[in-house]
């Protein structure tokens, strides 16, 4: 009867939850002899790559890892009750992960990037391991390394960008750089092709499918992990600030909805995540808004937040050291009337940058949750409970990173629309790649221009 | 009935696939479980093959019931498109000539068409590249559809296009910008559109984003995962290469015709070195490809790219980059050409001086780098083939459509394509020009006076160095 229900996926899926029989064994059994001809394949890409046309309802659930709660912690808190006890446990872990977090963003930019690489590393591997449980490809040949070596090109690739923009005059100094950063894109696309070539290399007759399945899972992965990773680091060189309050405005989001639907709670949300309510997210959005608000103001104060990273060579190290833009400067904006009567102030003076911080904490509550709903139904979609079982009590490291997985996307192309035009490093580092003739076609040109603004004074001496 | 009875008269069938369904079904009433073994209906005769479910449904199990458990399903491709004046003109040869005839006669129609499109000029070809690219994103979709069995799941089809969409206005909106700045900043809302469109495109991407989640239906998880992934693959693949082949085509048609010419031309010269001299395969995932094919094929389309790029870089009009002009309101393809397009005298080696006899010869800068892209789609090409090869075997599809008689689909024509586009763009942003003089002076305005300042100052100190700039130039 079970074949009735995978004609057509999209049909009215009638009686979803009848057993199936194990089509395995039917299969080998009648299928094994008469292999002869080069074109047919055995059933290992049939049973596992016919898992595509099975509804949910037939595919096994996938066992998560054992758990991994420390014993320190189990002993302690041996004595509570386990419903108690599993809140216990996510406080502590929450507040660890909160405390190593200031930690980092004390010790300065360097390290918060290596621990965005370390989390995005961490992130591709659940995933890559959600996808070979779930094609029971563990053992396909090449894939573990092939999956490890396109994370490896892409970085490369990325961070080379990053790299070549911000650290500029470092890399003058240096020949061996210099000729890397010049064929950079030739560089990283003969390293992708490579990986390319070994995968069409390592096609193996009986399992096409799954290598393919596995192909597009990688890239798939790829595009979501590292692109969004890449996207935090060029946040975060914009000024700190950039980076810690859209991250701050989600992990609110998530405690305030939290609260207030456990609180409040009563409308649910969305199917897909039965726990979530209209209260919830309707209080998390005020709650996070107004939290940005003065995160926002508080953080705009200090230099160090506020300034773009820099890599000075004579220091040898990166600096966050300027003159704060406009938009971290206080200014008296008049209140509009109703306001005015509320507060009985004629004016109030803010950082422009609260503003924006308005748009970012929207974003993070309205947008964010269906990053949190698409890893939900990925979840339920391969049957799993977490991601990984890397944090316990929590989960995977992308249990707690799904919401912010447009955070980024979103942050850095409103920086590029609205805040600050190009990056002024980089159309230097492209300046420098010209023509001589050219270069002294644009000299001559940006001069004039500079006299014109006013911004250079006409000379007689070089 | 034995599995090879099945199997010969399935394939004696699955040669008739043209014939009316019924005619198909009365054929297997006999044999169903023969038929059922090798057949998997495509989606084409799905909508028949429903009708004729009531009578199997007797039975307890329909044809797609068991396709699953079959070893060998195929979803055969859809009906021959063969068009019936050429079936009328070929009427009486055998069908392995016919074939033969078909295939031919489409490759002279193809190359035909290729020649007026280059004739009409690099709108129109920008125009039929994107025709390409939507019909291969048609193509891979619907096999993705064919196989996860998903033509039904809601709201899929309006979101694949729908994504299509986006990320088409996204490529094309930076394209545009780049290319038609100044026609872009006459228009006021072109203006507008511009200067926001990474924000419009982020913001139209997300829409879909969030319909897809609110889409999940509870029993459908799983494919419609499965179905965003392959659509974004697809995406990934088939829109980002058809912009970098645009993006090519704006650098001089020439770097757009080669390249294509040289995979073409290399696809032939194998076939040929492999039908006349072949004998030692070359991999397992295309049994007709020999080694002689292939090496033959390399030889041969040096050749080609050399003798090709000759011929081509004596006219401006294929190796001037396009540009739109304000005054004229239209495309232009007129300049200087630059230094990689002037003959220049070329010392040759001592090797081949003894055999060739000349001490110089005069060639194009440009025909050296054509070495360099004929190697590529020699060498590398192939493995788009093999690639898509792999992918048709991994699904079990004989081509991707059936849209050109006797060749197959689109995406059948233009595999080995795939990564040649991506490998010119790499090249000539590597090696031959760096970034755009114009687009810089652009960006250079939009920065802050003491940003510009800087740049400035080091790009003065560094023509310095260079000794570019000295008092003389400076007072100029």
């Amino acid at each position: 009867m079970w074949e009735l229900r995978h004609r057509g996926g999209g049909g009215p899926g009638p009686g979803g939850e009848a057993a199936a029989p194990p089509r395995e064994g039917e299969a080998a059994g009648g299928d094994h002899e008469t292999e002869s001809t080069s074109d047919k394949e055995t059933d290992i890409d049939d049973r596992y790559g016919d898992l595509d046309s099975r509804t949910d309802s037939d595919i096994p659930e996938i066992p998560p890892s054992l758990d991994r709660t420390p014993e320190i912690l189990k002993k302690a808190l041996s004595g509570l009750s386990s419903r108690w006890k599993n809140w216990w446990i996510r406080g502590i872990l929450t507040l660890t992960m909160i405390s190593l977090f200031f930690l980092i963003i004390y010790m300065g930019s360097f390290m918060l990037m290596l621990l965005v690489l370390s989390i995005q590393v961490k992130c591709f591997h659940e995933i890559i391991t959600i996808g070979y449980r779930v094609y029971h490809s563990y053992d396909l040949p090449w894939f573990r390394t092939l999956s490890w070596y396109f994370l490896l090109c892409v970085n490369y690739f990325f961070y080379g960008e990053t790299v070549a923009d911000y650290f500029a005059t470092f890399v003058q100094r240096e020949e061996q750089l210099q000729f890397l950063i010049r064929y950079h894109r030739f560089i990283s696309f003969a390293l992708y092709l490579a990986g390319f070539c070994m995968f069409v290399l390592s096609l193996v007759k009986k399992h096409y499918r799954l290598q393919f399945y596995m192909f597009a899972w990688t890239h798939v992965t790829l595009l979501i992990t590292v692109t969004q990773s890449h996207l935090v680091i060029q946040n975060l060189f914009e000024g700190m600030i950039w980076f810690l309050v859209p991250i701050s405005s989600v992990i609110c989001n998530d405690i305030a909805a939290y609260i207030f639907g456990f609180f409040f709670g009563r409308t649910p949300l969305i199917k897909l995540s039965p726990k979530k309510t209209w209260e919830g997210f309707i209080g998390g959005f005020f709650s996070t808004v107004i939290f940005g608000f003065i995160a926002a103001y508080l953080l705009s104060k200090y230099q160090y937040f506020v300034c773009p990273v820099e890599y000075r060579s004579d220091v040898n190290s990166f600096v966050t050291e300027c003159e704060p833009s406009e938009l971290f400067q206080l200014q008296s904006y008049s209140l509009p009337p109703f306001l005015k009567a509320v507060l009985r102030r004629e004016s109030v003076s803010m950082y422009p940058f609260q503003i924006h911080s308005i748009a970012l904490s929207t974003f993070a509550s309205l947008i964010g949750p269906f990053g949190g709903f698409f890893a939900s139904g990925f979840k339920r979609a391969f049957k799993i409970k977490d991601f990984a079982n890397t944090i316990p009590g929590h989960g995977g490291i992308m249990d707690r990173f799904d919401c912010q997985y447009l955070m980024a996307t979103f942050v850095h192309v409103y920086i590029t629309s609205f805040i600050r035009g190009p990056n002024p490093s980089k159309v230097l580092q492209q300046l420098l790649v010209l023509q001589p003739e050219q270069q002294l076609n644009i000299y001559k040109t940006l001069k004039t221009h500079l006299i014109e603004k006013g911004i250079l004074q006409p000379t007689l001496k070089v | 009935m034995t599995k090879e009875g099945c199997l010969s008269r399935g394939l004696r069938s699955g040669l008739c696939h043209r014939l009316p369904h019924s005619l198909l079904w009365s054929s297997t009433l006999h044999s169903r479980a023969c038929f059922l073994h090798i057949f998997r209906p495509g989606p084409i005769k799905r909508a028949a093959h429903k009708e004729s479910e009531s009578e199997a449904k007797a039975d307890g199990e329909t044809a797609s019931d068991s396709e699953s458990r079959v070893e060998a399903a195929t979803l055969p491709p859809s009906a021959d498109d063969t068009p019936e004046v050429l079936n009328r003109a070929l009427s009486n040869l055998s069908s392995r000539w016919k074939n033969w005839w078909v295939r031919g006669i489409l490759t002279l129609a193809m190359i035909a068409f290729f020649f007026i499109i280059i004739y009409l000029g690099p709108m129109v070809l920008m125009m039929i590249v994107m025709c390409v690219q939507i019909k291969c994103f048609h193509e891979i979709i619907t096999i993705g559809y064919n196989v996860y069995h998903s033509y039904d799941l809601p709201w899929f089809r309006t979101l694949s296009w729908y994504f299509l969409l986006c990320v088409n206005y996204f490529f094309y909106g930076e394209t545009v910008t780049d290319y038609f700045f100044t026609l872009v900043q006459r228009e006021e809302p072109l203006r507008i559109l511009s200067k926001y469109h990474r924000f419009i495109s982020f913001t139209l991407y997300l829409t879909g984003f969030c319909m897809f989640v609110l889409s999940l239906v509870k029993k459908h998880y799983r494919l419609q995962f499965y179905m965003f992934g392959w659509t974004h693959v697809t995406l990934l693949i088939v829109v980002t290469q058809s912009h970098l082949v645009i993006h090519n085509l704006f650098e001089g048609m020439i770097w757009f015709i080669v390249p294509i010419s040289c995979v073409i031309c290399n696809d032939i010269m194998a076939y040929m070195f492999g039908f006349f001299f072949g004998r030692t395969p070359l991999i397992k995932l295309s049994p007709k490809k020999t080694w002689e094919g292939f090496i033959g094929g390399f030889f041969a389309t040096v050749v080609f790219g050399l003798l090709l790029s000759y011929v081509m870089s004596g006219y401006r009009c294929f190796v001037c980059p396009v540009e739109y002009n304000n005054d004229t309101n239209s495309f232009t393809v007129d300049c200087e050409p630059s230094g990689l397009f002037r003959l220049q005298e070329y010392n040759i080696p001592g090797v081949i001086q003894s055999i060739i006899g000349w001490k110089t010869v005069r060639m194009y800068p440009f025909q050296i780098h054509s070495i360099a892209l004929s190697t590529f789609a020699s060498l590398i090409g192939p493995f788009g083939g093999f690639f898509a090869s792999g992918f048709k075997r991994a699904f079990k599809i004989k081509d991707f459509a059936n849209t050109i008689p006797g060749h197959g689909g689109i995406m059948d024509r233009f595999d080995c394509q795939y990564l040649m586009a991506t490998f010119v763009n790499v090249y000539i942003a590597s090696f031959i020009r760096g970034p755009n003089p114009s687009k810089l002076v652009q960006q250079f305005l939009t920065l802050r006076p003491d940003q510009q300042l800087h740049i400035f100052n080091t790009l003065k100190s560094h023509l310095t160095d260079k000794g570019m700039l000295t008092a003389a130039t400076e007072d100029k």
